[in-house]
């Protein structure tokens, strides 16, 4: 991964801490040839790599594409490991805004790592694109920097529940997911809708994060005609593993991250029949996926998912967001509101706009993970067009509504 | 002056002096949390180097003072009370945590401790009415001690500065005091204490009080620099690591946890910056440290130097000694 | 209802063979050596890692998993006597250094995994012959953990008749019992730390690749399976062999009830317990001394 090193200046420490990123002095008008500044929060050591590994991948295939170059700038790349944890990623995002001087920032990978730098990266006014799934930065607390172009929690849930109560006719549904907010909000969602259309949740069972063996929970499954599960990272392997082992056969339903097509080379035989909705599917058949999917081919000999995909489509959103604003980057409310109105029709993931938070208004994808000469792959069966992260609801009376957690909605019984 | 008062005072000049000749203003916060940090591993080091007592759950107390001072905060408390209910609070359970590990001694002691610190972790999950979960606490702002704001990255670094000056001398009070000394004693040789009438319970029971209130102090220090506080600061890992800054420095040293904790942020914070597999690296570091000087960096070092000086000296003595 | 008291009750029995698999080796070396080997983790994912090479075929072999298993055991092994005769060799009784240079060696294990094999997870797929269930009217044992039960078993007996049949394991008691007075005796007792560490460093891999079908094999295994390790050896006891394999048990029934019982305290399940066998019985339900 390049890292570019730049000379450091020797400052005087009195600015204000949290806004010195916003102190410049006046551009002259040939500051539009300096480089732009891109900095990326990703995790690579420990067991949230996996994520943050595609990410990278993502973000430096499309680099490669555009040869370094955004509206016509040349791009200086940062990458910081945050290491997954909440006060890594405040020591790397000042690192980024403070010695780096990045004019956008692109990650972090966790809900709990935004939130910690939440604050900090609306006072340095840093334009912020990432894929972690918290709803409220783009809800009840909006973030005025921050830009989520792959989805919230629950925004991938809604129409998975629509599917299954209209076409997959489920009624009965027992819901399993980790025990945090992540889950929370997909299950809530999931819920939702689920009984808007007259579906029930019999159970909502949260085994902790780590958990080896799900048996204790998995025994609990019995008498619905569907399960729907949230689980993120490596534990969607393992839940689906131990889910055949146990003799289950329900239908199950998930996330974008339950059965994220780049987990489909682990996955065994035991996932067929697996039904997820992903903002990103890898077989879209449009000119930029393909694009897109040869050169994670050649580069990296990998299948992409939802985080590489993201990461791309972030580079895109930042692109185009940039070029609107006529190349220049030192104006950080105009360069953000620039970003905010960007409108694509030409990503791996279809046509995207942005909602008034700044959260992503675009096509979710329906998959059935299906065997085709001998090898394991997300089918698209349905596609949902212009999915935000309300659905169908009132926005008002959405926000009124507590954010989903574990107790709500609440399991009616 | 010898040299050693001479190297402390050229120390505490460069300390205060830091903001000016430190490049940028982010290794101006790299030194605040080697500060806090540095806090951290002190108290830790009161139990592990003086008292002979590895706690491998000292993250989930330094969680609880930071906890506090979040949940206080947001319930609407001003910052003194926040600060001062954090750490009575903090201290309080250390007086708990003390009661129940104090059962044992040894690996015992370990287990215990790590089986503590791992409940306190799960409770900062579960218990969202108050923890709000891994979604956290989020700060906003940071107290006006005497007036003055401590927003800007140089006077938070100054706050620190002076905590962690008064943390040090305390602690090297503490290690001079009757106390201090008879708390060695009970990491030597414990029952004979026992015998000569010393109350080895309670000696250890203070001194867990001890580093119960520096624990705290820390806790609150970065939960300030932050601005949040969730679950990972309580995790098994934050645990260990804090315990490795006092190993690798110099446990039962007053500067060895110093040092460990400069290692160690600055391998993750500043090292990872530019190379990439800093995990391993670190891990290389600890391994080398053992092999090269197991007492820690700040013994071994010390050894070290006053090896070659030896050296220098009877080199000089047989060439004088040479007809 | 019975049904799940019945899938939960066996499957407390097979969960609990594989933590004595888990922590077979490690209340082998803490019982011995006194040494508490922070590396089991990372052992134990490295058998994982290495086990899945081979049964996913390397150089063009594919491997049988049994076959898989023992060569990830013994490589792990070599490791393990390497890291005990360099390393660990030189700190007798120095504790903190020991959990210096164990943690720092898991570090490095956990970077080094990373590197060669990436952040994806891993599936072991499970042995041909033992995927299926046994079926018990509506409740379902899966056979490949009916194996396990097996093989933990095979090994505890093995163990012990090495234990009380062998002359090495004579000495190997006379090592624990009294290390003093077995060099007196002659024994050799360094060789026989790095014997016993590099047995319980196979142990530890062997269990990670008996435990792949189950678990998968994906960063962060070292650190989500060393806490139960831990927490077996402390309940059931250290220094003792029955207390190891009885307490697995015991711990996998606290696993499985209370988490299906008292799913609030899921995140407590085990150390609640760990903690309360620490307060009032510190040398654990069969122990023969104290920590």
């Amino acid at each position: 991964m390049s890292r570019k090193l730049t000379r450091r200046t020797f400052m005087a420490s009195t600015a204000v801490g949290a806004a010195a990123a916003s102190f410049r002095f006046p551009t002259p008008a040939i500051a539009q040839a300096a480089p732009f500044k891109l900095g990326l929060l990703t995790v690579k050591t420990g067991p949230l790599a996996q994520g943050g590994i595609q990410m990278e991948q993502g973000v430096q295939v499309f680099l490669k594409e555009k040869n370094n170059m955004m509206a016509g700038r040349k791009v200086e790349f940062f990458s910081a490991d945050t290491g997954g944890n909440p006060a890594g990623a405040k020591t790397k995002a000042q690192e980024l805004v403070e010695r780096d001087k990045v004019d956008v920032i692109l990650g972090p990978l966790a809900a709990f790592e935004l939130l910690a730098i939440t604050d900090y990266i609306a006072q340095a006014k840093t334009p912020l694109l990432s894929l972690a799934a918290a709803e409220d930065v783009t809800q009840r607390r909006p973030n005025p920097y921050f830009l989520r172009a792959s989805a919230c929690s629950s925004q991938a849930m809604h129409p998975m529940a629509d599917y299954a109560a209209k076409e997959m006719k489920l009624k009965n549904v027992i819901t399993i997911s980790e025990d945090f907010a992540f889950g929370y909000e997909q299950m809530g969602g999931f819920q939702q809708t689920f009984e808007d259309n007259g579906g029930k949740i019999l159970k909502k069972l949260w085994p902790p994060i780590v958990t080896p063996d799900y048996t204790p929970y998995l025994a609990q499954i019995a008498d619905c005609d569907g399960v729907c599960q949230g689980f993120a990272g490596s534990n969607p392997l393992r839940f689906m593993k131990q889910y055949a082992a146990a003799g289950l056969k329900f239908p199950v339903v998930t996330g974008e991250t339950g059965g994220d097509d780049a987990l489909l080379h682990a996955f065994g035989d035991e996932a067929i029949g697996l039904v997820s909705c992903c903002p990103y599917t890898a077989d879209l058949e449009n000119e930029s996926n393909k694009r897109f999917l040869a050169a994670m081919a050649k580069d990296y000999n990998v299948l992409p998912g939802f985080y590489a995909a993201g990461l791309y489509v972030n580079c895109q959103v930042v692109e185009a967001g940039l070029q609107k604003n006529g190349g220049k980057s030192d104006d950080k409310e105009k360069l953000m509101a620039a970003l905010r109105s960007v409108s694509l029709t030409e990503t791996p993931r279809g046509a995207i706009k942005f909602d008034h938070f700044g959260n992503v208004v675009g096509d979710f994808f329906i998959r059935k993970l299906e065997k085709t000469n001998g090898k394991l792959i997300n089918k698209t069966v349905k596609t949902y067009h212009n999915v935000s992260q309300f659905w169908t609801y009132d926005e008002k009376k959405f926000l009124q509504q507590p954010v989903y957690s574990r107790d709500f909605p609440p399991v009616k019984s | 002056m010898n040299g050693r008062t001479f190297a402390m005072a050229v120390g505490f000049l460069a300390l205060v002096a830091l903001p000016y000749w430190i490049p940028g203003i982010y290794y101006l916060n790299v030194a605040s949390q080697i500060l806090f940090y540095a806090i951290f591993a002190l108290g830790l080091n009161i139990l592990v180097g003086y008292g002979g007592l590895v706690s491998l759950g000292h993250a989930g107390l330094f969680g609880i003072a930071a906890y506090a001072t979040g949940y206080l905060l947001q319930s609407g408390f001003g910052h003194s009370f926040a600060i001062l209910s954090a750490l009575v609070l903090g201290m309080a359970s250390m007086a708990l945590y003390a009661v129940l590990s104090l059962r044992t001694t040894g690996i015992g002691f370990i287990m215990i401790t790590l089986a503590l610190g791992e409940i306190l972790w799960g409770l900062a999950y579960r218990w969202i009415s108050i923890t709000n979960g891994d979604n956290g606490i989020s700060l906003h702002g940071r107290p006006a001690p005497f007036g003055f704001d401590i927003n800007s990255a140089a006077s938070f670094y100054y706050t620190t500065l002076v905590v962690f000056l008064i943390a040090v001398v305390s602690v090297a009070i503490f290690v001079r005091s009757p106390l201090g000394a008879a708390l060695m004693g009970t990491r030597d040789q414990p029952r004979r204490m026992n015998a000569l009438g010393y109350h080895v319970w309670a000696i250890r029971f203070w001194a867990c009080m001890f580093s119960g209130l520096l624990t705290s102090a820390a806790g609150i220090l970065f939960v300030y620099y932050t601005q949040f506080i969730s679950p990972q600061t309580l995790a098994l890992t934050s645990s260990a690591e804090v315990l490795l800054m006092v190993i690798s420095g110099g446990a039962g040293t007053l500067f060895g946890p110093i040092v460990g904790a400069a290692l160690v942020v600055i391998v993750k914070n500043v090292v990872s910056g530019f190379i990439e597999r800093w995990n391993m690296l670190l891990g290389a570091i600890f391994v080398a440290i053992v092999i090269l000087m197991p007492e820690g960096l700040v013994p071994g070092t010390a050894r070290l130097w006053r090896l070659a000086w030896r050296k220098k000296m009877s080199t000089g003595a047989k060439a004088e000694a040479k007809p | 209802m019975s049904t799940l008291w019945l899938v939960l009750a066996v499957n407390s029995v097979t969960f609990g063979g594989l933590l004595f698999l888990l922590s077979a080796g490690f209340s082998l070396i803490f019982g011995l050596m006194r040494i508490p080997n922070l590396t089991h983790g990372s052992l134990f994912m490295l058998g994982a890692y290495f086990g899945a090479t081979f049964v996913g075929g390397m150089l063009g072999i594919v491997f049988n998993f049994w076959i898989a298993a023992l060569i990830a055991a013994v490589v792990v092994a070599a490791l393990g006597a390497v890291l005990e005769r360099f390393l660990l060799r030189q700190l007798p009784g120095q504790q903190l250094a020991q959990v210096l240079v164990t943690l720092g060696v898991s570090f490095m294990a956990a970077d080094f995994c990373l590197m060669v094999w990436g952040g994806d997870p891993i599936s072991v797929a499970t042995p041909p012959s033992l995927v299926g269930f046994l079926r018990a009217g509506p409740a379902v044992f899966p056979l490949y953990r009916i194996a396990v039960i097996v093989i933990a078993v095979v090994v505890a007996i093995a163990l012990w008749l090495l234990l009380d049949r062998t002359r090495l394991g004579a000495m190997i008691r006379a090592g624990v019992d009294d290390p003093d007075m077995a060099r007196v005796v002659g024994i050799r007792v360094s060789q026989l730390f790095t014997i016993v560490f590099a047995l319980g460093a196979g142990l530890a891999a062997f269990a990670g690749i008996i435990g792949g079908p189950i678990l998968s094999v994906y960063p962060g295994l070292d650190q989500d399976m060393l806490p139960l390790a831990l927490v077996v050896v402390i309940l059931g006891g250290t220094g003792s062999l029955l207390g190891s394999f009885v307490g697995s048990i015991i711990i996998g029934f606290i696993y499985n009830f209370g988490q299906a019982m008292f799913p609030e305290l899921a995140y407590f399940v085990l150390f609640l317990p760990m903690l309360l066998v620490l307060i009032l019985r510190p040398q654990g339900l069969f122990g023969r001394f104290v920590p």
